[in-house]
């Protein structure tokens, strides 16, 4: 039975040869995000900034203009209705008042636009979030992104050498500093499962990275007086078609949640189909790159083959 | 690498079938599920809230109030210590943490230090570990002839962890009252409750019997003194204070400051109906010893009015009008059917030792929490089939063995997430569709190896041999990584995070377990019957 290679075993594209190229469209894309982001910020939801935040769902298409004005009638300040999914169905932000301190002002006013929407609509769902939690959880996430990647430099150090560590985890920088680019660019949601996706990014960036890196190890020690870069050119074509097959089941499967997964999980899987796109790419034409440039340790004579 | 003994092989198909065991009851009807004897397993995947619909509220108890009554009961014991065993005193005030008192003459000083050592208790907390008895006070002679008594950090720690216990339990009363179905209510952090519900989708109600404290006291009313005379700058008399009545406009009245009868005293409220108006009205009931008393000073003073204070709030100041012996009585306010009935729940219930405010509410309809698990099934079920597709395209018998690892896999993470009776919730359905497409690696790494290893000459079975131990480091090294960043994802998490962290790292754990050993095993079966083998199909 003839089977499909995506990559050919034999396959000798020159990723080394063209670093320069990569590296400066990398940095770029980075400076690039980086400037979006203080310049945009991100549209946190309401669980980074507090708020209210109600799903609704109607019989027919939803008049939005109609829709803001009867809640604008409510007096609930800042109100924000946007389209979700379908055109049935609303998305309404109430945001944080000043000097809220708990969730209990927003309280009433979620039972006024109930009161308001029970004639023609179903609401879905409900999320309020108090300023003290908001407060927690971007606290928290931060934490938890620089935990991940802090955890992960040491791991690498710890099975490799530092010059791996920072390679590695200067990819997953750079695949962090797009994602969160990406969505400071197009403004969408930026909420705790984004946050969850860009962890799992890091995960799986690292993953990719770390199977380059293990045969750029096994390579070291198989030619001993191969000039660095062909060395390191080998390793990725070797692992390439590794590479793609798994980046194109995770996609498919990814793909898959993207577009009947419902719109709830919507924002996730995007980030993530995001993340294996930027993931893949940096872990061939970043993370190995950076070897190049940080040089490696070439006798490996003492340490076990494994 | 290929050689399979019996005992493993043995081994493996038992691990399955334990897996299948643990997965089954997700797949039975209900009735058949209850009726499985005890010793098969019957526990099923717990739909997260996000998934069957209800609603998730964070609470934070205010224990600082509490701590701030107990410095204020600290207050009254000083004075009422000292002057039990007549020792003079001055400057009996509150300061931070504690209360300072000087004594006035310093013959008394010794006398006066062992009084306030004796107000000392010791800590009783559950809390504790140690056998060592710690005081509740801490009585220091700071200066001269003060005294500062101290509240310890031990109490401190005991008294919140009380008030929330008995918070916890006043909610979960309250609750009950509502009628759901099994509500988890658990306490979060030090000061915090987590209180769910399913199948609530519209927690107003919910949220307004939490929010209040429902002290009910019952009060004479001051009638020296008006209490729109009060209300715009007069001096209350001595003893009496100043309260407003929830009717709009409010209504202001001076009551007496010490209560006739504590609503601690009530045993049961229940909702009545005026007979005369058809009014609802709330009917309660005192202990004996609270009738007693309630009959004692009704009967003294007929004809004037008391008042029925509920959170520092005047819900009714009827006159009375015959003394109220037999334990039992009636507020009749301005009442909907609704409201008196809330407010037979929460007397029945008994007051919150602390305000509580609302922190997060997340709650989900039914509608949304079934289209997602909809949603979410047909979107696995797809992406499944994409994946198995792919695999088989790309690597023919050799993928068909995969498929098998990853059939498998699934049926041990439903396993293990039935066995820990974990939460599935909807971001847990997108951490297993994740699992589809990311399982397959470890075996795409072994397959792309033997690929290798072919092309570089090798015979078959060498190949495969080397392939799965070449690979086995790099799956490990690949796979710690992401564990890594599940285990974190998991402490960073709340309930749907949550979810989705302890899918990614199942999924994990499982995928290397059934891609290195089960396809292993199933490549080594079927050399077994090939011989040996001229080409390899993948």
């Amino acid at each position: 039975m003839k089977t499909l290679k995506l990559v050919s075993v034999n396959t000798s594209i020159g990723f080394i040869r063209h670093r320069t190229v990569a590296m400066a469209l990398s940095a770029v894309l980075v400076v690039g995000s980086i400037m979006v982001f203080l310049a945009n910020g991100l549209n946190f939801g309401i669980d980074f900034r507090g708020g209210t935040l109600i799903e609704a769902s109607s019989e027919s298409a939803v008049d939005l203009a109609e829709l803001r004005g009867r809640l604008g009638a409510l007096d609930l300040g800042e109100v924000q209705i946007q389209e979700f999914g379908k055109e049935t169905d609303v998305l309404i932000r109430i945001a944080e008042r000043e000097g809220a301190t708990d969730a209990s002002n927003y309280l009433s006013a979620v039972g006024r636009v109930r009161a308001e929407l029970s004639s023609d609509f179903d609401v879905r769902r409900v999320e309020i979030v108090g300023p003290q939690v908001s407060a927690e959880l971007i606290q928290t996430g931060v934490m938890a992104v620089l935990a991940a990647i802090a955890s992960m430099l040491i791991y690498i150090w710890f099975r490799f050498e530092w010059q791996f560590s920072v390679g590695a985890v200067l990819a997953l920088v750079h695949d962090v500093a797009l994602t969160i680019g990406l969505f400071a660019l197009l403004q969408l949601d930026f909420n705790l499962s984004i946050l969850a996706a860009i962890l799992t990014i890091v995960g799986y960036s690292m993953n990719d990275t770390v199977v380059v890196y293990d045969r750029v190890r096994e390579n070291l020690r198989k030619y001993k007086k191969m000039g660095l870069a062909e060395l390191l050119n080998i390793a990725i074509n070797e692992t390439l078609s590794r590479t793609v097959m798994t980046s194109v089941t995770t996609m498919l499967a990814l793909l898959a949640l993207y577009i009947l997964g419902g719109e709830v999980i919507r924002g996730f899987t995007f980030a993530m189909i995001w993340g294996v796109i930027v993931g893949t790419y940096s872990s061939i034409f970043i993370a190995s790159p950076l070897l190049m440039m940080l040089g490696v340790k070439r006798d490996w004579s003492g340490t076990q083959v494994d | 690498m290929l050689h399979f003994s019996n005992f493993k092989i043995t081994g493996i198909v038992l691990l399955l079938l334990l897996g299948v065991l643990f997965a089954f009851p997700n797949f039975m009807r209900e009735e058949t599920r209850l009726s499985l004897p005890g010793i098969i397993p019957s526990g099923t995947l717990n739909l997260g809230l996000d998934l069957q619909g209800g609603s998730h509220l964070l609470l934070s108890v205010d224990t600082d109030t509490v701590q701030r009554e107990r410095l204020e009961d600290l207050t009254s014991d000083i004075r009422l210590a000292l002057r039990g065993a007549r020792v003079g005193y001055s400057n009996l005030s509150r300061v931070n943490g504690g209360v300072s008192v000087t004594i006035r003459d310093n013959d008394d000083m010794e006398k006066a230090a062992s009084v306030l050592q004796g107000l000392a208790q010791p800590v009783t907390s559950s809390v504790l570990t140690s056998f060592e008895q710690r005081a509740d006070l801490l009585v220091e002679n700071t200066e001269g002839r003060t005294f500062v008594l101290l509240i310890t950090e031990d109490a401190i720690a005991a008294r919140n962890t009380r008030t929330v216990q008995q918070s916890i339990e006043i909610i979960r009363r309250r609750v009950d009252e509502l009628g759901t179905t099994e509500p988890t209510i658990q306490r979060q952090g030090e000061k915090r409750i987590l209180v769910q519900v399913p199948g609530l989708d519209d927690p107003e109600r919910l949220k307004a019997l939490l929010g209040q404290t429902a002290k009910m006291n019952f009060h004479l009313v001051d009638q020296t003194v008006s209490g729109y005379d009060v209300m715009n700058g007069k001096r209350p008399p001595t003893g009496g204070r100043l309260v407003y009545t929830d009717t709009e406009p409010q209504v202001p009245y001076v009551i007496r400051r010490r209560a006739m009868v504590s609503g601690e005293r009530l045993v049961d409220a229940s909702v009545g109906f005026d007979p005369q108006t058809n009014a609802p009205e709330v009917n309660f009931r005192f202990d004996a010893l609270g009738g007693r008393k309630f009959g004692e000073v009704t009967q003294a003073n007929v004809g004037r009015p008391f008042a029925i204070v509920l959170d520092d709030k005047i819900i009714s100041a009827p006159i009375i009008q015959t003394a109220i012996l037999g334990g039992s009585g009636r507020i009749t306010g301005n009442f909907s059917v609704e409201e008196a009935n809330d407010l037979a729940i929460l007397l029945r219930a008994g007051a919150l030792p602390a305000p509580m405010s609302i922190l997060e509410e997340r709650t989900v309809g039914p509608g949304l929490g079934a289209d997602s698990v909809a949603a979410g099934r047909i979107a696995l079920i797809v992406g499944f089939i994409a994946v198995i597709g792919f695999m088989i395209i790309s690597y023919s018998l050799f993928g068909l063995f995969a498929n098998v690892a990853l059939i498998a896999n699934l049926v041990l993470i439903m396993a293990v997430l039935s066995g820990l009776q974990a939460t599935l919730t909807l971001p847990g359905i997108a951490g297993i569709g994740l699992t589809v497409g990311m399982a397959v690696d470890a075996n795409v790494l072994i397959f792309e190896r033997i690929r290798e290893e072919l092309a570089s000459g090798k015979n078959p079975i060498i190949a495969i041999d080397m392939g799965y131990s070449r690979a086995l480091g790099t799956i490990l090294d690949a796979n710690v990584t992401t564990l890594l960043a599940a285990i974190i994802l998991f402490q960073l998490g709340s309930g749907p995070i949550r979810g989705f962290a302890i899918t990614l790292a199942i999924g994990i754990v499982t995928s290397v377990f059934t891609a290195f050993v089960l396809t292993r095993l199933l490549v080594s079966l079927w050399l077994r019957r090939q011989g040996k083998p001229e080409a390899l199909p993948i």
